[in-house]
């Protein structure tokens, strides 16, 4: 279906089941450790051989030679797979580094072999074996150094020219405003640090390749694959049942499928290869650092009139920028307005997307801006926002939004926590030795509708089995796939059967950008609207009037039992719900609140943060459990990126130091309050057919900012690179003594 | 040092960081006894029996076989997983003689005669463990990658709460710890959860503690 107009009403408003706060479906396998991820499938596969990955030692340069002997003899060693005889490989369109490095090294631990042994242990024993003679090159690893000549940069779907985006005078209204902020904020290369490694198990049966895997996109990931192969698609099948988290880091092809399918082509055996800890940091992609100059002028009343954002960030050649200014464009009203962002040439490994690309160190940046401009006006920071709130784009202002409730986000948010008895004044408030501190911000993230199919078949035995190719990466895609069809059949949840993440099934958005949830569902939607008509169809009913209840079918007064239509045969039906124009038409976007609670040690500089709240504002909540799961995680990692989480650079050497999860800090328990999350009631009916759109990294957009202005309201010391750790702030504390 | 050439040149490649010719051994060990290559002696299988999940198995494992890939690859008790294999996530989380460990910083072999309890020890999908149930109800997971993890080292903290063994928040190591926030989320802080499902799980474990207590 073409969703090209806004949804009228129709089988999903009932709630009955969608809307509901269900338990997963999958949580009973998961909770047991019986739902099998990529390196798991001993059901499918019995007794695949090892491959372990070996990582360039170096940043940048090339292989003068390596030396395979001593390995390839070493016990149980089948195969041994390097550029030099894996054969001509192609480059996936989504990747920018190539998978098997060899003889030219692109970045650090960029993987250079896998060596394929009857067991891990023999393989990663005779990978060490492995000797290389490395010819090392001068690489670009200085960010800030190469920013100096970087050129401007367009988005990063490469289709606008680079250029500026400019509406009325920024400099004019800028130098003429009363009050003024030019400030830098920096934000640090991060990891996705997902728990389950990038693993895969590859099969072939003849040219034919089946791949276990754990991917985001089955789709993108196969076709890539058949790119790097240098094979058809159609000869591949793609699976990932089960994904140990993503954000964004398996949204694309990566070295372990590619290491897995040649590992067992040399080998003539299935194998699997996970990639070690210690290689993903580097081996992978990661959020790529920034560099932001925001300028805003305001009029004494707080009206903003001048606003700029300006952004630099690298990557390799032929990379993409982060495009950090993305909610700048939309966030906040203006009559004159500038963003723009330059691209920088690095040999550090890939940047690419992680959760909330964009958006997620933008708001970082953007919403301490705001924060020190509402302080210079002697605004309250809410005040502020609500003044300078915006019901259309500002840069087209023809075009509003769908929908966008933040000044309600941001009021009901204030009296839930108890934002009346901040006090404006920094360093003021203290509880024993900790000093105290209020922050917020505004949450923002775009929300958009693609393409996605899938299929439903309504079975003799009373079961509805749906099987789309979308994944379930954590975000609850089994259960609210569920609930769709279950709401569309007027059937009960547990009469669902929900299957995924098989490139036999049909093609759907699969689990990015935030558009994962609505997209997916509106694919479900789409195909049970088909399974709808051939149901009425079969019992020679009406179709546009019938009404799916109780696992009945009503007509007028007529009434049948569903299984009556089942009687003669299974039924399906398959669609795809494919966007139109209504996003160039309205700008179709997510808002929320976060507020947050901190404490700060006077003596030490330690930051804990006490209390947590986000309201959010996303359409259609299509499962209030799993949906807060989202955003209490998001915020988690929010809290991540806030106050520890950073990539430290070896400008020397071109690497990523603290590349495991002992020196990548993360959140743990015991860094993380109680989290409360309340959405506001409400449907977009021009964002989805299920009114619906995503949370999953609205969640995250705006809690990094939240905690650094709750720390400056403890502290009164204004920290503006991330991640706002002790030492920046330590010997500015006030009254330590 | 002095007869390991390649080694020296590595080394002031990586101090000058400068363009250079860099090997790399992978192992000075065997650079140095380049005469006699390490497959010489494979290291010998070692027979083993442990319980896991109250039944006796037996096995042969590699010596350097860890007590996780012991249950993953060669007992298929996959609900058990590797995050890391550093020690660094608690991903991996078991019980031995019901004392949680990290099963990847363990060796099979160092367990002979043990008593282990997997994820798949605790319950199953028909018939949850209270645990099991509780991060069900409470959302207490996402991916579910770091769960099993999660659930076992979250019954042996509220054993170990119960067993007055003190944590790093104890206010006071001679009183007897209670069944708080605190003393749970510092005791759960060897798990981590990259999706972020702490303040569910928190919650789930509050509720077994209350059924408990
Ligand atoms: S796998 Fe053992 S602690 Fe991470
Ligand atoms: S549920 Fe995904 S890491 Fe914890």
């Amino acid at each position: 279906m073409k969703f090209d107009t806004p949804a009228g009403a129709n089988p999903i408003d009932r709630t009955a089941v969608v809307g509901r706060p269900h338990d997963r479906i999958d949580g009973p396998l998961k909770t047991t450790g019986t739902a099998p991820y990529a390196y798991e499938h001993h059901a499918e596969v019995r007794n695949p051989a090892c491959g372990y990955i070996l990582g360039s030692a170096i940043g940048k340069g090339r292989i003068g030679a390596m030396d395979l002997a001593e390995a390839k003899t070493a016990p149980g060693v089948l195969a041994i797979v390097t550029a030099q005889d894996a054969g001509k490989l192609g480059k996936g369109k989504f990747n920018t580094a190539k998978l098997l490095g060899g003889p030219d090294i692109d970045h650090y631990h960029q993987a250079i072999a896998v060596v394929v042994a009857e067991t891990f242990e023999q393989a990663r024993a005779a990978a060490a074996l492995i000797r290389v003679d490395y010819i090392r090159a001068k690489g670009r690893f200085d960010l800030a150094e190469e920013l100096k000549t970087a050129p401007l940069t367009g988005n990063s779907n490469g289709g606008a020219p680079p250029k500026e985006a400019r509406v009325g005078d920024f400099e004019q209204a800028f130098a003429a405003a009363p009050v003024t902020l030019d400030a830098t904020y920096t934000t640090p290369d991060q990891s996705h640090m997902m728990m389950e490694p990038f693993a895969s198990l590859a099969a072939w049966h003849g040219d034919e390749l089946t791949v276990w895997t754990s991917n985001q996109m089955i789709d993108w990931g196969r076709t890539d694959l058949a790119i790097t192969l240098g094979i058809p698609k159609e000869k591949i099948r793609f699976l990932s049942p089960y994904v140990g988290g993503g954000f964004g880091g398996k949204l694309f092809l990566r070295a372990d499928a590619v290491m897995a399918a040649l590992g067992a082509r040399a080998a003539k055996r299935p194998v699997k290869v996970a990639m070690p800890r210690p290689l993903m940091a580097n081996n992978s992609t990661h959020r790529p650092a920034t560099v932001q100059r925001i300028r805003i002028g305001a009029t004494r009343e707080g009206t903003i009139t001048a606003i700029a954002h300006e952004s630099g960030s690298g990557d390799l050649p032929g990379g993409r920028p982060e495009t950090a200014v993305n909610q700048s464009k939309l966030l906040y009203a203006g009559a004159n307005r500038l963003t723009a962002m330059r691209l920088a040439v690095l040999d550090l490994p890939e940047g690419n997307a992680m959760r909330a690309p964009g958006e997620a160190p933008g708001m970082m940046a953007l919403e301490i801006a705001i924060d020190e401009m509402a302080e210079r006006l002697g605004m309250d920071p809410i005040a502020f926002r609500v003044k300078n709130d915006t019901q259309v784009d500002p840069e087209k202002p023809e075009r509003p939004f769908s929908e966008r409730n933040l000044v309600r986000c941001l009021r009901e948010g204030a009296d839930r926590f108890g934002w009346a008895r901040r006090d404006p004044r920094p360093g003021q408030v203290r509880d024993g030795r900790w000093l105290i501190g209020m922050g917020m911000a505004a949450a923002f993230r775009n929300s958009s509708l693609v393409p996605s199919g899938a299929r439903v078949r309504l079975g003799r035995d009373g079961i509805l089995v749906v099987e789309t190719d979308m994944t379930d990466i954590g975000t609850g895609s089994y259960t609210i796939i569920g609930q769709t069809a279950a709401e569309m059949l007027g059937l009960p949840l547990n009469k669902v059967q929900v299957r995924l993440a098989d490139s036999r099934f049909p093609v759907s958005a699969g689990s990015g950008g935030q558009f994962g949830a609505a997209s997916s569902t509106s694919g479900v939607y789409a195909a049970c609207l088909k399974l709808r008509e051939a149901v009425a169809q079969r019992l020679g009913f009406n179709t546009t009037d019938a009404v799916f209840e109780g696992g009945t079918v009503k007509s007028g007064n007529r009434s049948a039992d569903l299984a009556d239509a089942t009687r003669a045969g299974d039924l399906t039906g398959e669609d795809k719900v494919e966007p139109g124009d209504l996003e160039k038409k309205y700008q179709i976007s997510t808002f929320g609140a976060h507020f947050v609670e901190v404490g700060v040690d006077a003596y030490t500089g330690v930051m804990r943060v006490r209390r947590m709240l986000a309201v959010c504002d996303a359409g259609r909540i299509l499962n209030p459990k799993t949906a807060r799961s989202q955003v209490i995680g998001a915020m988690t990692m929010g809290v991540g990126g806030a106050l520890m989480e950073e990539l430290a650079v070896d400008k020397r050497f071109g690497f990523f130091v603290n590349h495991d999860l002992a020196s990548y800090e993360v959140p743990v328990h015991l860094d993380i309050p109680h989290q409360e999350v309340l959405f506001l009631d409400g449907t977009d009916d021009k964002a989805s057919p299920m009114k619906a759109k995503g949370v999953g990294e609205l969640g995250l957009c705006g809690v990094g900012a939240a905690v650094a202005n709750a720390v400056y309201n403890a502290t009164g010391v204004r920290v503006r690179d991330y991640p706002v750790t002790l030492e920046k702030h330590l010997d500015r504390l006030p009254g330590a003594a | 040092m002095a007869d390991l050439p390649e080694l020296d040149i590595s080394r002031r490649g990586m101090l000058g960081g400068g363009t250079a010719t860099v090997v790399i051994a992978a192992s000075p060990v065997a650079a140095a006894q380049d005469k006699e290559p390490m497959q010489a002696d494979p290291p010998a299988p070692i027979p083993l029996s442990f319980e896991v999940n109250g039944e006796k198995r037996d096995l042969t494992l590699d010596s350097r076989t860890t007590l996780l890939d012991a249950l993953r690859e060669h007992l298929h008790l996959t609900g058990t997983k590797k995050g890391c294999d550093h020690g660094q996530c608690g991903a991996c989380t078991v019980l031995v003689d019901g004392v949680r460990i990290n099963s990847c910083l363990t060796l099979a072999v160092m367990h002979q005669g043990d008593r282990i309890t997997t994820i798949e020890g605790l319950g199953t999908p028909d018939r949850l463990h209270p645990m099991q149930a509780a991060f069900v109800q409470h959302d207490g997971y996402q991916c579910g990658y770091c769960t099993p993890g999660q659930i076992c080292s979250a019954v042996a903290v509220l054993d170990e709460i119960g067993r007055g063994v003190p944590s790093y928040v104890a206010a006071d190591l001679t009183e007897r710890p209670r069944m708080t926030d605190i003393e749970m989320r510092e005791r759960m802080s060897g798990n981590i959860c990259r999706c972020g499902a702490y303040s569910n799980i928190a919650e789930a474990m509050a509720q077994v503690a209350g059924e408990r207590a």
